[in-house]
Formats: structure tokens, sequence, C-alpha cells
């Protein structure tokens, strides 16, 4: 009862698996910090200018994921771009994490007080070094927890683009388990592995949030 | 489709209301004196929220087929849903007991209400209150999760039924953009309801 037919070369493909599904939150997780600083920044500078922005990324966040990638996918097809299926799924995963990610960045900088600005520009500081001296340390304290909770999320998304037919750690369990019909090892085994991963970026945010609230 | 999605908003609602009543359990039991209780709920909530929701629904659906156990898809895709939103909830009613301070159930004691009175009349109302926003979250989530459905095979959700015109025609593009909408909408619906919703219950 206890044999089983898992060989050390499926986990090896599991754990290429999962190497898959940690490159594509990365990306997805560069791509969307980028843009969602950018806009975030904007959304709190500017609240009225950007209100239809604010409608856009609402979208990607009331549209489900699945259906975005699909979505994306066949827009690619009638574009004609010759994207590989994992560029797709960055891109998707990107500007999904770009709407959080926008969300979290506003919270952060309007949760600087108006007084701090005031006070930083009163000593002199331009609009810019304000931004880059004052409010945006500040304001990363403030979203760190947040954007550790993002990747978090994004980690667990990037099981639906199996959809799109890329081979990450999920897909890859289930390929084993079509060979080898032991589907709930298998898929125990996957658990563990994204169980293990979500804990690994969960202690980092911990570790890297105690080392910035050192001298507060 | 419109059949569709009312199959998706009642596979939400159903997961909704079995996951608030599983996280309230859950979090009594996280209080619990005995060890293996508190074990329990806590091994719950860590892998709800730290595995993905998909995985979840894959180990119902095709895990519980080693036991011989045959699930529909449906099942599955609703039990896997339930799960995650018992986790997530659990989570935000702690948070939320927190909010509320001790001091307020041991004023409830000493005026003469027994434990149950005071939790009923005056924790819950103020921990529904601080959850409210959460709760409305993890709902427009759950009818996101529910087109996880069409990948264990279910056919008559939103997803589902778009995937099926989808093999038929091979328009793509057109019906799940038409689905992204009827998502969208019903997104949207619910947010605004919660906010009537709220207006209502906490005018004061």
């Amino acid at each position: 009862m206890l044999s089983t037919s898992f060989t050390g070369n499926d986990l090896l493909f599991m754990l290429e698996g999962a190497w898959a599904t940690l490159r594509l939150t990365l990306w997805a997780m560069l791509l969307g910090t980028l843009a969602g600083v950018v806009l975030g920044l904007l959304r709190a500078a500017l609240p009225r200018l950007t209100m239809p922005l604010a409608w856009l990324l609402d979208v990607f966040r009331s549209v489900p994921l699945l259906i975005q990638f699909v979505l994306f996918n066949a827009l690619k097809s009638i574009a004609g771009l010759e994207w590989s299926a994992f560029a797709v799924g960055c891109v998707v995963l990107g500007i999904y994490c770009a709407a959080y990610c926008t969300e979290i960045v506003r919270s952060g900088v309007l949760s600087v007080s108006a007084n701090v600005n005031r006070a930083a520009r009163s000593l002199g500081m331009t609009y810019f070094q304000t931004l880059r001296y004052i409010v945006l340390p500040m304001a990363t304290r403030v979203s760190f927890p947040g954007w550790i909770n993002l990747v978090l999320g994004v980690m667990k998304d990037t099981s639906l683009v199996l959809w799109i037919g890329i081979i990450e750690l999920l897909r890859a369990s289930q390929t084993i388990v079509t060979r080898i019909q032991e589907p709930l090892f298998v898929l125990c085994i996957a658990g563990l592995i994204y169980y293990v991963m979500s804990w690994g970026v969960a202690w980092l945010g911990t570790v890297v949030e105690k080392r910035w609230q050192e001298n507060d | 489709m419109m059949a569709g999605a009312w199959v998706t908003v009642e596979t939400a609602v159903l997961s909704m209301v079995f996951g608030v009543l599983i996280a309230l359990v859950l979090t009594s039991m996280r209080q619990a004196r005995n060890p293996l209780m508190r074990g329990f709920s806590n091994a719950w909530v860590s892998i709800a929220r730290n595995t993905p929701s998909l995985f979840q629904i894959y180990i119902l659906y095709f895990g519980l087929g080693s036991f011989g156990l045959h699930v529909s898809s449906w099942i599955a895709l609703l039990a896997g849903i339930t799960f995650n939103n018992a986790g997530y909830l659990a989570e935000n009613f702690r948070g939320g007991l927190k909010a509320v301070p001790e001091t307020q159930i041991r004023a409830a004691r000493s005026l003469g209400m027994s434990a149950l009175q005071g939790y009923r009349l005056i924790v819950v109302p103020q921990l529904l209150r601080i959850v409210f926003y959460p709760l409305t979250n993890q709902m427009v989530w759950a009818v996101l999760m529910t087109s996880l459905g069409v990948i264990v095979g279910l056919n008559n959700d939103l997803t589902g039924v778009t995937q099926d015109y989808n093999v038929k025609t091979f328009r793509t593009f057109e019906f799940f953009a038409l689905a992204a909408v009827i998502y969208y909408a019903i997104a949207k619906v619910i947010v605004l309801a919660a906010r009537l919703m709220a207006w209502r219950l906490f005018r004061y």
C-alpha cells in the first residue's frame, strides 16, 4: 500500500515547475511594482485627474484572472504578436499586480501626513527631494506588509497560467498524476512546495520589516 | 450565459454562507484551550491561506478520488471555495475580535448579561461592523474564484458556458470579453449592494 511509483525524476520535474512559478512571480512582481509605484504616486498626487486610471485598474481587479489570461492570449493571436505563453503570463500577471500595487502605494503615500510634507518643503526641499527623501521612505514602511501580501497572492495566482499552457508547479504535478495515477500523494507534495514557498516569502517579509523598525 | 452567471452567483453565495459559518467556528476554536482544536483550526487557516485555491479544488476533485469518493466538479468547486473563504475569513474575524476591547465583554457581564448575551448583543454587532468591508471583498473574491470550476470540468457556470461556446465556435475573444463584462457587472453590483447595506445598517 505504501509503495509508490513516484521517482526522483518526477520530483525534479515538479521542482522545475516550482522554479517556473517563482520566475513568473518574480517577473510579474517586477513589472507590477514598477508600474504600481509610478501609477500609485500619480494617483496620490493628482487624485482628480487620474480617476479614469482608477476605473481602468478596477476592471483588472473585478474580472477573474483566468478570463484575463484567455482574453489576452486571444488578443495576442488577433494582434499577430509572436509572444511565448510565458511572456503572456508575465504581462497579464504584471498588469494584475500593478492594479493592486497602485492601491497599496497610493494608500502608503497618503498615510504620510500633509504636515510632514509641508515641513520638508519649508526646509527648502524641492518637490522631488521631498518625495525622494521624506515621503517615499515613510510610505515604504506602511506599504510593505501589503506588498508582501500581494507577492503571496500573486504566487498563488500563478497556478492559473496552466490554462494557457505553461508548465508550472500545478501543471507539472497534474502531468505526473496522469501518468502514475496517485493524485493525493502527488498533490500533497505540490501543496507542500507551495506552502514552503509562501512560508519563505512571509519569513523574508517579517525579517525585512523587523529590520526597518529598528530605529522607529 | 445569463443562466451561467446565475450559477456563478449562486455558488459564490453558498460558499460565502458556509464560509462565514465555518470561519466563526474556526475563530472560536482558535481561542479554545484544547490544543487539538487550536491546532486543527490553525492548520486549516494556514493551509487555506498559503496554497492556491486552484490547488485546493484539485485536491478535492482528484485527491478524494483515491479514497473512492467521487465528487462532481460543482461540489469540488463549492467545497474548495468554501475551504478557502473560511480560512481567509477566520483570519479577518480574529483581527476584528482583537479590535473589540476586552473591557466591553466585562462591562456587559457586569451589567448582568450572560456570556452568550454579551457576545450576541455586544461583541458580534461591533465585530460585524469591523469585518463588513473584508467580507464584501471576500464575496467578490468568491465570485472570481468560481471561474476556476472550468479547470475541473464544470460546464454550467459563467466561465464553463463561455468555454463551451468557445469550443463550438472558436470565437474566443468575443465570448470571453462578454464573460469579463458580466463578471465586472456582478462584482460592481456586489460592491454597490454592500455600500447600500452598510449605509442602512451602520447609520449610527
